[in-house]
Formats: structure tokens, sequence, C-alpha cells
């Protein structure tokens, strides 16, 4: 248990020194950029001043020593305050808990789905091994690993919206309603295709896992000896597979947290869904750098939290992990 | 029908399909004439016909053509990214497990950092931090692939470094370099191959990903990503076209590559090989 414990805080420590490197790396980067954040801001406006710039410059503190500033950035960081949008005009931190809310929606049903539905695919397809069925499954799994989200949810858009025209094009909430009007069954329809496209993208990796898994349990010693002892297809599963099969299949969907957050940027640009991946292009594009880095920052926090519940869980559930520990 | 053929005759069949596919679109890419890039509002928005298989797009332009060319940019970017990111992942990987512990314990600090995160975001970041343009989306590609592989080739290395004729060979007073150029890297030569083919599909993918998002803009050379950002503002009006083929044949050419490596895999491994 002591041991456990120990090899838990070595984890996060490494953790925490990963999001440190990771932020220095960050702002690196940002300082060797040649987009003039200034200029970026402004836009094409010239008619700025010597003084008008050198006054902006010591509002943002752009005017210190990069060492300085990322100390600055860090301290404040810890406190919560991520800075102000330049775009945006808000303190970041008030930016991101709005979209948040929003991709985590997104992200939490997507995240849901595919690890069901991808599930229980890997087990039909185990079971029906060699089959059609299986077959399909498998070709299904492979396919899916080349196609890009993106590409995806254009299709799902133009079948269902412009030819079934089931769901709205675009946005979250409908247009040209007040947004207190919105009601909770609106903001469900704009999540559904969404949510789709990004269940879709993680789908592949769980089938073929879950599959494998299931194939090697079936052909244990202990189901044969179930199989003698009569039990239907149903039973062995239920008692026998599901069990030893589903929770390395969850750590592995927990793993791939990272994949869903670049997913869902893509996804979030296809449907025009107000979260926080469209806001990180957005901040890209626009060269709004205090929202560009707070976000990787916490995407960052979201991949590595998910990287962690990945170990905590294989260590919980496997006991040959457990006396190694 | 299957059955007639063993599994190497159908590996060798589909693999030959693949690279096929392949060169065909890099040729036929080749052979279209930029003219029919040319703006022409008499042959607006057509939808798809023998003489435009992929039809036109709101100014006229030939689909088949741009998506093909744009189709290239996009190989072209994925294989720079790819080949970039098995030659950081050589370098580390062998680093790593030649030259001690504190370079093992560096190394694979930095790939734990870069495979944590979500590589879109960090392609996002790059091409911002290079000033963005194709300059961007080409660094941001580059730089994003190398830690899976570096992990594959450092374990490898690991394996053939206590291998017995290795530690003959230092016995025999050969110096490191010699052992790392005569001795492991033309094992791992074939690991290096088959990672870079196998990167090859990841890098098209985000490359066209980034693209689509809008980073690396030019209207001049569009890569595949741009022509589906663009097609995303006409399908509400039922340009279905214009997205869907671009796409499909994206898919075709990742998915052969994809078809490549794996196949290279099962091949170079003696023991798989002959199954």
């Amino acid at each position: 248990m002591v041991k456990g414990i120990q090899y838990f805080t070595r984890k996060f420590i490494r953790g925490i020194t990963l999001l440190i490197g990771l932020s220095i790396l960050t702002f690196v980067m940002m300082q060797c950029s040649p987009i003039d954040p200034i200029s970026a801001y402004v836009g094409g406006d010239t008619s700025l001043t010597l003084e008008q710039r050198q006054a902006i410059e010591a509002y943002w503190g752009l005017d210190r020593p990069p060492i300085e500033q990322y100390m600055t950035w860090l301290v404040n960081l810890l406190k919560g305050d991520f800075g102000i949008s330049k775009v945006h005009g808000q303190p970041v931190i008030t930016i991101i808990k709005e979209k948040a809310l929003a991709s985590a929606a997104l992200m939490g049903i997507s995240w849901l789905l595919s690890g069901l539905i991808g599930f229980i695919l890997g087990v039909i397809g185990a079971v029906q091994k060699g089959r059609l069925i299986d077959r399909m499954i498998k070709w299904i799994a492979y396919v899916q690993a080349s196609i890009p989200t993106f590409w995806m949810g254009l299709v799902l858009l133009i079948i269902f919206s412009v030819w079934l025209r089931w769901f709205p094009i675009g946005i979250s909430v409908p247009i040209g309603v007040a947004s207190e009007d919105v009601t909770l069954l609106d903001r469900i329809r704009h999540l559904i295709l969404p949510a789709i496209t990004l269940s879709i993208l993680g789908i592949g990796n769980v089938i073929l896992h879950t599959r494998e898994k299931m194939i090697d349990v079936l052909n244990s010693e202990y189901v044969i000896f179930a199989k003698a002892r009569g039990e239907n297809m149903w039973q062995i599963i239920k008692n026998h597979g599901l069990r030893n099969v589903a929770l390395p299949a969850i750590t592995l969907h927990f793993a791939y947290f990272g994949e869903l957050f670049g997913g869902s940027v893509l996804a979030e640009q296809v449907f025009s869904y107000p979260g926080l991946g469209s806001t990180l292009t957005d901040a890209g594009l626009k060269g709004d750098l205090p929202l560009l880095m707070g976000i990787v920052l916490i995407s960052a926090v979201f991949v590595f939290a998910g990287n962690m519940l990945a170990d905590l869980l294989n260590a919980m559930i496997n006991p040959r992990l457990k006396e190694g520990l | 029908m299957t059955k007639k053929y063993n599994m190497r005759t159908r590996m060798m069949l589909s693999l030959t399909i693949s690279v096929s596919i392949i060169l065909l679109t890099i040729l036929i890419s080749y052979l279209l004439s930029p003219a029919n890039l040319i703006t022409d509002f008499t042959k607006k928005s057509l939808s798809p016909n023998l003489q435009h298989p992929f039809g036109t797009d709101w100014l006229g332009r030939d689909m088949f053509t741009r998506t093909l060319k744009g189709l290239r940019l996009s190989l072209f970017v994925g294989f720079l990214g790819a080949a970039v990111g098995a030659l950081i992942a050589t370098v580390l990987g062998i680093a790593a497990a030649t030259l001690g512990k504190k370079v093992d314990s560096i190394v694979s600090w930095l790939v734990d950092m870069f495979i944590g995160m979500p590589h879109l975001i960090f392609i996002i970041l790059i091409s911002f931090a290079v000033g963005g343009g194709i300059r961007g989306v080409v660094f941001g590609v580059a730089f994003t692939h190398w830690p899976s592989l570096t992990r594959i080739i450092r374990g490898e290395v690991y394996a053939i470094k206590s291998c017995e004729y290795i530690q003959i060979s230092r016995n025999l007073g050969k110096s490191n370099w010699y052992i790392a150029r005569k001795h492991i890297l033309p094992h791992i030569l074939p690991q290096i191959m088959v990672g870079f083919l196998l990167l090859f599909p990841h890098a098209i993918i985000h490359e066209a990903s980034i693209t689509f998002l809008g980073f690396g803009l030019s209207v001049q050379t569009p890569s595949i990503g741009l022509i589906l950002s663009e097609a995303v503002k006409h399908i509400s009006i039922g340009d279905w076209w214009l997205a869907i083929f671009p796409g499909l044949i994206l898919v075709c050419v990742v998915k052969s590559f994809d078809n490549i490596g794996e196949h290279f895999r099962v091949l170079i491994n003696p023991t798989s090989a002959n199954e």
C-alpha cells in the first residue's frame, strides 16, 4: 500500500514537471513567434503612434525581459489568473469557464458513446469471429483510422442537415432567438451531430482492443470449462468475459483523452460549435496569445488527468501490477 | 476466390493496389493542365458529369484538378513530416539507448511531454510560433510525429545492445560509433522504414486537418484541407460534391499508405512473414 502511494506520488510529480515543461515550451514558442502580438491586436490599423504602442506594451508587460514575463505569468497562473484575452477583452479564465461546459458536454457524450458502441461491436466481433459480421466490424475499425474527423463531420452535415434537414447547420443555439429562450432541447439538437462525429473518431481502437481481448478470453481454459458445464454464449460473456475485457478497455479509453481533445477542435470547427476547440482555433488564427496559452495548458491538464486516471485504474484492476509496485 | 490464394499473395496484391493508387494520384495530378483551374462563370457549380467527374466549384474551376493538385501538396507536407519525424525518432531513440541513464531519462521525459498533448494542439502552437503560413504547417507537422517512434526505436536498440555479438564486438575493442553504425543501425533500419511509412498517413491527416482549420492559408496552392474548408460555405446550398469527392480521395490515399505500412510490418518480421 505504501509502495502504491509512492508510485502515485512519483507519477504525480512527474506529471507536474511535464506540465511545467510544457508551460515553458509554450512560452518560449510564443516568444519566438514572428507574429507581433501588438500588430495582430490592432489589425491593419497603421495610425498607431509610437507612444500608443509603448503604452500597450507597458500595459501588457511586453517591455520587460522574457524570464520576468514568464515568472509573472506562472505566478498568476497558479492564482488562477490566465491574463486577459486580447481579442475578446475578457479575462481568459472567464472565457474558458464559459466554453468548457459546452466542450465538456460534447466530449463527455462522445467519450461514453464511442466507448460503449466500440465495446459492444468488439464483443460481437469476437463472438462471431471470422464470419461476415466480424469482418465488417474489423473493416469499420480499420477504415475509421484513415478518415479525418472533419471530413466525417462534413459528410454527416451533408446527409443529416442539408438533405434530410433533421438537424440544424452549425451554431449551438438557434439564430435570432434570445439566449434566455434557448431551450435545453435546442441545445441537445445542436449537440447530436458533433457528438456523433467525435464518437466515431475513437471507436476503432476500442473495437480492436476489445475484440482481441475477448477472443483471448473465449479461447481460455476456463471458458472451455464453462462450455462443458453447459453455459450458453451469453452466460459465458456475462460471467467470464465482460469483467475481464471491460476494465482494460476503460483504461485504454481514459488514455485517449488527448486524441479526443484534438478531435473536438475539428468537430467544433465543422459544426461551429462554440466550445474550447473552436475558441482555440480562433485564438491561434488571430494571434490571441493569452487565450491560446490558457487553452493549451487547460487541455494539457485535462490530458494529464486522463492519463493519471488510466494509470490509477490499471494499477487498481491489475493484481499483477499491484504486486509489482 | 479469396480462398484460392494464400495470405502472402493476397497481401502482395493489396500492396500493389495501394501503391498504384498513390502513384496514379501523383501522376494524374501532374498531367492535369492548370488551365482547368481558370475561373469560368459559365461552368459555375456544375454537379459531377463526364467532363468534370468531381463537378465544378462556385468559380467554375474543375474540382477533380483542384483535388488532385491539392492532394499532391498534402502528400508532400506529409512526406516531409514523416521523414523529419522518423529522423528525430532515430537520433533520439539511439541516443536514449546508448548514451547512458541521464540522456535516457531526459529523452523519455520529452517523449512523455509530447505524447500526452493532442497532436493537433501542438501543431497549432508550433505553426503559430513560426509565424503561420505554409511554413507553419510544415514545421508543425514535422515536429509532432516523432515521440511514439522514438519509444519503439529505443526499445529495439536496448534489445540489440544486450545481444552477445555486441558484447564480443566491444571486447574486440570496437568503438561505440563503429558498433552503432555496423551492428545496430542495420538492424533497426527496417523498423525505421516501417515507422516512417506508418507515420505518413498520420502526417497527411494532420496536414489536412490543420489547413482545414485555416492555418497555412495559401490561395494559390490550396491543399486538400483548404479545399474542404471552402466547401463548408457551399454545402448548405446543396453543392455536396465539393466536400464528398475530395474527402473520399483523401481517405483512399491515407488508407493506401496505412496498408503499405502495415503490410511491410508483417513482411519484414520473419515470424509473421511466413504465415
